[in-house]
């Protein structure tokens, strides 16, 4: 009898088991969480900031500030503003300088990829693939002055080439001979900013082609470019939409390399060759420095109007990234 | 004892092109250069590109038919293709030599030591570019890029942690959003700024308030990069570190953050080059000074890309110039942070 009670003051009393976090592990928990969700909160309140103080600027033009093809205001003799502000011709000089950056960007990306992924041997493909890492780290100005004091020159007698020989298409038509800071170079600059981002997703998704099927398909006897056509192609297409569309957000939203190498006027313009258009976020650089309380109002909804332009083309790109990725597993 | 001798036969690599086989693409090659050449000169088509233009497409045609003849039409369908690629991935590499090679080029002359000493508070961007110098727009960047580490390092560290180690209920939706942000034009970021503090706080433009927007940018880039390093630690270590009776935030910070030091660092690197050169966000928020200002808090700083943009939509030869040693210092900047960024990556792949 005595020798149990004596064990049992030895014997401690069993821990309780639980799975409930300890207190500093909430705390952990709780810090990187809200911080988690800040990324949430960020995105939140420049919606809701850029909306709320173009609010005045969308009751007042109403529909006409997307639509709208003029930016002015005045105040007439009575002493009343007068104003008709639209960003439509901003938003036609945007679709079309990112269509040339796209047209031209995506088909060389993807051969490049391509290169990168099947054919390059290892060490020049390291050397290539620490290039385009560093060419996506170079600062939009650099394109820009690079575009304008270097690729113009060239890019305006190509400019004129396509003109001479393609004039009957009517976007490569000219209204005065005036091909200097067109659409068309600010395209080819932008382009060779996105590169580098359609070529990594690509070469990433490529890279993530289902070895077997490859050595399938070389059992059957295909050559290299039967593989690509038959097996790498279909499988990375849908990475390779997405990565375009990466690239393409990126090249709504650019403002200064556009600014730099575009002559911006506000005119809608589908005319590539001709040298004068701009985009919304150009726009808004363009007109920031003098603008009145009114138009300042403005321009912040047309940068609210970029933001949800870039938002849906980035949501998209992720939605289709994702998709092809999970695909192949 | 004699040994015999064995002969070890050369390693043979049956896969590899004989001479003899080389041969006749080389002479296709000089051959199909030379028509070029013959066309440049006796023709209206002038210039570089012609040569570019031209060379393609004959060498290319040229190649395929002597393929289609000696092998047939599949293979050389298979040789137009690899010399497609080919050409794309010239074309793509000519713009980030030709940029290097520019910035060099045009931006070396404008270099001297008085440049880093001297600020633009008593010389005009039009001046000689002796006089002036651009260390109001140097000590500027520093302070941009310290304090927009200060905020976006922990805040992206953190997120990645949120969804690497608590993958919590929102993690999809939270990687969701971390992937929109970082497509965020950088107009928005800075108009964003200016629309919620400068017009909204009794801030003014300053420095601080630059590297808020900066930050902007910053934050998903160290997200994303952080998230993939941290991804690549194994599980075990996780497990490991819970089966010896750690909580979780000690898991954390004494073995999975420290086992992906390196690559955490090269993840805040990146972050650093993307906004270092950052233009549009500084319009909105900096003000851009001439003078050397040390407050990032109070008053209006300038920063290296303000200065190139400044000096660039001047106009003068002067001006310029002073753009281009601005955008050469700018380069040097971000190619030896990147070098740094993979120099440290690399070694992080060598310990594992």
């Amino acid at each position: 009898m005595t020798l149990l009670e004596n064990r049992s003051a030895d014997i401690p009393a069993p821990r309780e088991i639980t799975t409930k976090p300890r207190f500093s592990d909430r705390v952990f928990r709780t810090i990187v969480t809200s911080v988690g969700a800040l990324s949430v909160t960020i995105l939140t309140l420049i919606g809701l900031f850029l909306a709320l103080r173009g609010f005045a600027t969308f009751r007042e033009e109403g529909l006409g500030f997307i639509t709208g093809f003029e930016w002015q205001q005045y105040t007439d003799d009575g002493g009343n503003r007068v104003s008709n502000l639209g960003i439509g011709a901003m938003l036609i000089g945007t679709i079309l300088v990112s269509i040339v950056a796209l047209v031209v960007a995506v088909p060389l990306s993807v051969f490049c990829a391509l290169y990168l992924t099947f054919y390059a041997p290892t060490k020049i493909k390291s050397i290539l693939v620490t290039l385009i890492d560093l060419m996506a780290s170079f600062p939009s100005i650099l394109f820009g002055m690079w575009g304008y004091f270097v690729l113009m020159p060239s890019a305006e007698y190509w400019a004129k080439l396509l003109n001479k020989y393609l004039a009957w298409i009517p976007v490569f038509d000219v209204k005065a001979p005036l091909f200097e800071r067109s659409p068309f170079i600010a395209g080819l600059v932008l382009a060779t900013m996105i590169i580098p981002i359609i070529t990594s997703v690509s070469r990433e998704v490529f890279s993530q082609t289902p070895l077997d099927r490859i050595q399938a398909a070389y059992a059957l006897g295909a050559n290299k470019w039967s593989v690509i056509k038959t097996v790498v192609l279909p499988f990375g297409a849908n990475g390779v939409v997405g990565g375009s569309m990466l690239g393409l957000g990126r090249a709504l939203g650019e403002t200064v390399a556009v600014y730099t190498v575009l002559n911006i006027v506000y005119a809608p313009n589908f005319q590539v060759l001709f040298g004068a258009g701009g985009n919304v976020a150009s726009h808004i650089i363009s007109y920031w420095s003098d603008a009145t309380e009114y138009e300042t109002g403005a321009l912040l909804g047309a940068g609210f109007v970029l933001f949800l332009m870039t938002l849906i083309v980035n949501f998209s790109a992720d939605f289709i990234v994702n998709r092809a990725v999970t695909k192949g597993k | 004892m004699s040994t015999t001798k064995t002969q070890i036969p050369a390693p043979s690599r049956p896969w590899q092109k004989t001479p003899r086989e080389v041969m006749p693409t080389a002479v296709i090659l000089l051959v199909s250069l030379l028509v070029v050449a013959a066309i440049v000169e006796f023709t209206e088509l002038k210039g570089k590109l012609a040569y570019f233009l031209l060379f393609l497409p004959i060498g290319t045609v040229a190649q395929f038919f002597w393929a289609r003849y000696k092998y047939g039409t599949k293979a050389a369908k298979d040789v137009i293709a690899s010399s497609i690629m080919m050409t794309g991935a010239i074309a793509v590499f000519i713009p980030v030599i030709s940029i290097v090679l520019t910035t060099f080029v045009k931006g070396l002359p404008g270099i001297s030591p008085s440049l880093f000493t001297n600020d633009m508070g008593e010389a005009s961007f039009i001046d000689p570019v002796e006089m002036g110098g651009l260390l109001h727009a140097i000590v500027g960047t520093l302070f941009l890029i310290l304090i927009s580490v200060l905020i976006s390092v922990p805040m992206g560290m953190l997120t990645a942690l949120y969804l690497t180690e608590i993958r919590g209920p929102g993690s999809r939706f939270i990687q969701f959003m971390v992937q929109a942000m970082s497509g965020v034009p950088s107009v928005v970021a800075g108009l964003f700024i200016f629309s919620a503090v400068i017009l909204t706080t009794p801030l003014d433009t300053s420095g601080f308030v630059a590297s808020l927007a900066l930050s902007i940018l910053m934050i998903p880039t160290v997200t994303r990069a952080s998230q993939e390093v941290l991804l690549l630690i194994p599980n075990d270590l996780r497990e490991a570190g819970l089966a010896m009776g750690a909580t979780q935030w000690r898991t954390v910070a004494m073995i999975v953050v420290p086992a992906a030091k390196s690559g955490l660092i090269t993840a805040s690197i990146l972050g650093v080059a993307r906004i270092a050169g950052e233009t549009a966000p500084l319009i909105f928020t900096l003000g851009g000074a001439d003078k050397l200002n040390t407050n990032p808090v109070y008053g209006i700083q300038s920063a290296l890309p303000f200065y190139i943009w400044t000096g660039f939509r001047l106009g003068t030869p002067e001006s310029v110039q002073r753009s281009w040693s601005g955008i050469l210092v700018l380069l040097v900047i971000v190619l030896v942070l990147f070098t740094i960024a993979r120099l440290v990556g690399s070694n992080s792949k060598g310990a594992k």
